[in-house]
């Protein structure tokens, strides 16, 4: 078992899934029931067969752990394995998805369809964490679109055939790109495998194209062509335009996996590839991202502040909080990247939560209008108590998970770039401003709405999802050492390889920062 | 003329002898009634002659002084052609039969094009080709009209015997210069006469009408016009006919072309067949999306996926070749399983080729919707699905030969692409409901369409060991 034992995790839930397409017939009540408890059974399994990689896994060993490999087509390999660096999204998501699924449980159209669809889109999701060759995450990464277009486009909102398109064409427009950079890789390096190519030296030569000086040569090349894909992904600023587009159409559920996992490929496509495979070019463009991330985080913020629909407003909070986490990543520095690796993790809580929240009312009123509500404390007293916490781990206040990502980041960031950090510390004050507003409006005051009178407070069900979730959120703010610990020696091994590969002089300023 | 000599073509001759006296025994028995007793025992006979060949193999023979050369890769073309020229005429049975087109030429058309098509693949001389060719476009003009009633598919064929006949001619041209100025219509002479690094100018001048001529066979951008209104006007098993072997033979011929008779001027024409490529991938990509008939639609999807094929030989190298070889192979997997569908597209017994009909599809009969998902994404390259891998094999080849600028555009392209493919999973997923089409489908067009969706995701486990047998076919040709 444990030499596969990444396989059969990245599997189950596909197993499943195939299970649900070809033996469960009909769409009555029973059959609907069937497909619900047997995705609840698959994804939940899934995690307990997860919490044992958890256990056998060494933090101190820097390599890669639970490895294993087969040789493929065209000289690829098919080889997973984990480090401290994507162990604990491995985590995230095998946590998530049965809350993901328990959440749908009121979906009354197309059930089996759509349980399909979450559990296709989890074996992509840890497939992406787990690949250990470069084609292989590709195919996980871009494999994740079809599903996700799916369940957009047939359980999403209103707009949702729009939504649908613009999602697809915009992250695949942006991961082509990648591909080509990736067979250019392939091309170079005559290997696929990661392991070896975080040891390849790409070359930083200065040189020409049609007049223009490329500095850092190959690798920044390179290096942009995974940030196209990546910050498409994650997403930055300006590219982030999809993201509140795919939120409001998706149901709730699709936009819990998407703020909670998917977002955080980019973030790992950073950690995995750019930094540690083009130190050159990412010490080139760290500055250029930074400032990127702060526009994110201030412009993203205020636009929150003017959202009038609950999603939205949640969406751009996420390329926000995703600011501090690109920052964090190229300040280069144990506290940034610790604390980026930390706030993605927080967020996955976080923002999941968020997005149930609003389903929440959503299947209750069928609008996500912030207009339409007020004073649902006066009838929903455990919703307001739960929605309170979330708001106040997604502000960031001290004792929740969101206080540590974002402090530990604004310290990397300060060592590498103090204006960027005193631009995005003033983000902390915007997501006050829009997140209170927001809980204000909706929970607050008086209930003058005629059509909320008969509003009910949440079932046992629902109480059920949030539970693990308000665990997690104040486990981590108040003891973040069990992230930390985790990744740390990963992030150090990570930190020396990207400034050995520096050239000297380099090198040495950005050691003397820390 | 020896017993060697014979043996090579073996297979082409069985075949030619196979339709005449299937030709005398239409004649004199009930013609029309045998017609489905024919179109199924062709289908097998190329089916046999098929796994004959995949399974004999042998070595790298010329026969006839050199006309024909009967390698690992013609062996690999003949493979692709006779298993798909047998799948169409499977396919097209029924469809033929209930709309009175099942004469019993059909199964025999089809039988002779093969021929043509096998003698392109194994041409090792500008006589043989231009002989595989013509026996291959004549039989094709012919189906294309097959529909002698309708006004659409006269004009097919008349369309395309027009266009074909200037294309051979400007093929005829050019193979004629190259004759003039090498002294010999040999490959093997050509190749010696043009030399390495640069070809003398008439030699250039003839290759160039030469591959004009060829890549109208191809329907390679700006030599595509042709191609949406023959796909379109012709019965529909006729166009899944010409959306496969044809092509498979076309590009068989061009590789032949350029690496036995050029191979050693590869940055003459390398250049060229890089322009045919993005010329058609986004020519392709672009046309497509205004399209509303799903017929033209699968034109224009041709013409682009002809565009990636041809990236794969715009490399100049034996990988790429071995590239364009694995990608034909999927893409003829492909579009029998996409026609399956379309054939199967009625309503009160009457062909549907709107694709706005397929609204609400996926709700009256999901797994056949599925299956087209499945080959759609597959089309569009997504991974994990085996459209991809064809897509990375030809980019990986361009990137290999230094073609990057080629390698970029390809993938804006893919993209381009991708959004028309994507509107007929939304119109089957989340359309407006069409009024619903016939649900019966026979259990052939079922096999074929489920058989060929599941290849697209089983597939990527090891691509059924294609990939082998192309490297050694590329082998064969590129040295």
């Amino acid at each position: 078992m444990q030499g596969n034992l990444l396989s059969i995790i990245t599997f189950l839930p596909l197993i499943a899934a195939v299970i649900l397409a070809l033996f469960l017939r009909g769409d009555d009540a029973a059959a609907q029931k069937n497909a619900k408890w047997l995705a609840l059974t698959a994804t939940s399994t899934t995690f307990v067969v997860s919490l044992f990689m958890l256990a056998g896994f060494n933090p101190n060993d820097t390599g890669f752990q639970f490895v294993e490999e087969r040789s493929w087509l065209l000289g690829l390999t098919y080889k997973l394995g984990v480090d401290g660096i994507s162990v604990l999204f491995v985590m995230l998501t095998t946590f998530l998805m049965p809350l993901v699924i328990a959440a749908c449980w009121t979906v009354e159209h197309r059930v089996k369809d759509y349980m399909i669809a979450f559990l296709m889109l989890e074996t992509l999701m840890l497939g992406v964490f787990c690949a250990l060759d470069l084609i292989l995450f590709y195919l996980f990464f871009e494999g994740g679109l079809i599903p996700m277009f799916l369940i957009i486009g047939i359980w999403g909102g209103r707009e949702r055939i729009y939504a649908a398109f613009k999602f697809f064409l915009y992250t695949f427009l942006g991961s082509v790109l990648m591909l080509v950079a990736m067979i250019g890789m392939f091309v170079q390096a005559g290997t696929t495998d990661i392991p070896t190519l975080l040891n390849h030296q790409f070359a930083s030569e200065t040189f020409a194209v049609w007049g223009f000086q490329i500095i850092g040569g190959v690798q920044t090349l390179l290096w942009l062509a995974f940030f196209a894909s990546f910050a498409v992904k994650m997403p930055m600023w300006p590219v982030h335009t999809w993201l509140p587009d795919a939120h409001v159409q998706a149901p709730t559920a699709g936009s819990v996996v998407l703020a909670a996992i998917l977002l955080k490929m980019g973030g790992y496509g950073f950690l995995r590839f750019s930094l540690p495979m083009f130190p050159v070019a990412s010490d080139i463009m760290a500055d250029f991202v930074m400032w990127l991330s702060a526009i994110a985080i201030i412009y993203t913020s205020l636009v929150a502040l003017m959202q009038e629909d609950m999603k939205k407003l949640i969406a751009y909070s996420s390329v926000a909080h995703m600011g501090y986490v690109t920052a964090g990543i190229f300040a280069a520095n144990q506290q940034g990247v610790d604390g980026a690796i930390f706030q993605m993790i927080s967020h996955g809580f976080i923002s999941g939560a968020l997005f149930l929240c609003v389903g929440v009312i959503y299947d209750r009123m069928h609008t996500r209008e912030i207009d339409a509500y007020g004073g649902l404390v006066n009838k929903m007293p455990a919703y307001a108590a739960i929605f309170m916490l979330f708001t106040m781990a997604n502000v960031g206040l001290p004792g929740t998970s969101g206080f540590v990502g974002e402090f530990l980041t604004l310290i990397g960031i300060f060592q590498a770039n103090t204006w960027v950090a005193m631009v995005a510390t003033a983000g902390v004050i915007l997501s006050a401003g829009y997140a209170l507003w927001l809980y204000r409006r909706v929970v607050m005051g008086d209930l003058i709405k005629e059509s909320l009178r008969s509003i009910k407070d949440m079932t046992d069900r629902e109480k059920a999802i949030f539970a693990p979730l308000v665990v997690m959120t104040i486990l981590l703010g108040v003891y973040p050492s069990l992230v930390t610990d985790m990744i740390g020696p990963s992030v150090e091994a990570l930190l020396d390889n990207y400034h050995a590969g520096l050239p000297a002089e380099a090198g040495m300023t950005q050691v003397a920062h820390n | 003329m020896t017993n060697a000599d014979i043996q090579t073509v073996l297979p082409e001759v069985l075949l030619a002898a196979y339709a005449m006296l299937a030709l005398m025994f239409g004649v004199y028995t009930t013609k029309d009634k045998v017609a489905p007793l024919l179109v199924w025992v062709t289908s097998a006979v190329l089916a046999v002659l098929g796994l004959w060949i995949l399974t004999g193999g042998g070595g790298d023979v010329a026969a006839f002084g050199g006309m024909i050369v009967n390698d690992a890769f013609a062996r690999f073309a003949k493979v692709v052609i006779l298993f798909s020229a047998a799948a169409v005429l499977l396919m097209s049975e029924g469809y033929m039969a209930k709309r009175g087109l099942l004469r019993f030429e059909y199964p025999l058309l089809v039988a002779l094009a093969v021929v043509g098509m096998m003698v392109m693949v194994s041409a090792g001389d500008l006589m043989a080709l231009y002989m595989g060719l013509e026996l291959q476009s004549l039989a094709l003009y012919v189906v294309a009209a097959l529909r002698r009633d309708s006004v659409k598919s006269t004009e097919a064929g008349l369309k395309y015997f027009v266009l074909g006949a200037l294309s051979s001619g400007l093929l005829l041209y050019g193979a004629s210069l190259v004759y003039g100025f090498a002294g010999t219509t040999l490959f093997t002479g050509i190749i010696a006469a043009v030399g390495e690094g640069q070809a003398p100018l008439g030699l250039l001048f003839g290759l160039v009408f030469v591959i004009a001529g060829m890549a109208f066979k191809v329907s390679a951008a700006p030599f595509h016009m042709w191609t949406p209104d023959v796909y379109e006007g012709s019965p529909t098993p006729v166009t899944a006919f010409f959306a496969t072997a044809p092509k498979m033979a076309a590009m068989g011929l061009f590789a032949r072309v350029v690496h036995d008779a050029f191979g050693g001027v590869v940055g003459d024409w390398q250049q060229i067949v890089a322009f045919l490529a993005v010329a058609s991938m986004f020519l392709g990509g672009i046309a497509a999306i205004g399209q509303r008939n799903i017929k033209r639609l699968m034109a224009y999807s041709s013409i682009s996926h002809m565009g990636f094929a041809l990236m794969g030989l715009a490399a100049g190298t034996a990988f790429g070749v071995q590239a364009m070889l694995v990608y034909m192979a999927i893409y003829v997997t492909m579009n029998i399983g996409v026609f399956a569908f379309i054939l199967a597209m009625e309503r009160d017994g009457a062909p549907v080729v709107r694709i706005d009909e397929l609204g609400g599809y996926s709700k009256r009969e999901p797994l056949r919707a599925l299956a087209m998902l499945v080959l759609l994404f597959s089309l569009a390259g997504v991974p994990p699905l085996v459209g991809f891998f064809g897509k990375f094999y030809v980019l990986r080849a361009a990137m290999d030969a230094g073609m990057t600028w080629l390698a970029i555009a390809a993938v804006i392209a893919a993209v381009i692409n991708a959004f028309y493919y994507l509107r007929i999973v939304f119109l089957m997923y989340f359309g407006e409901d069409a009024e619903a089409m016939d649900s019966g489908i026979s259990p052939v067009l079922w096999g074929f369409l489920m058989a060929s969706a599941a290849i697209m995701v089983v597939g990527i486990i090891n691509l059924f060991g294609v990939e082998a047998i192309a490297a050694t076919a590329a082998a064969a040709l590129v040295n």
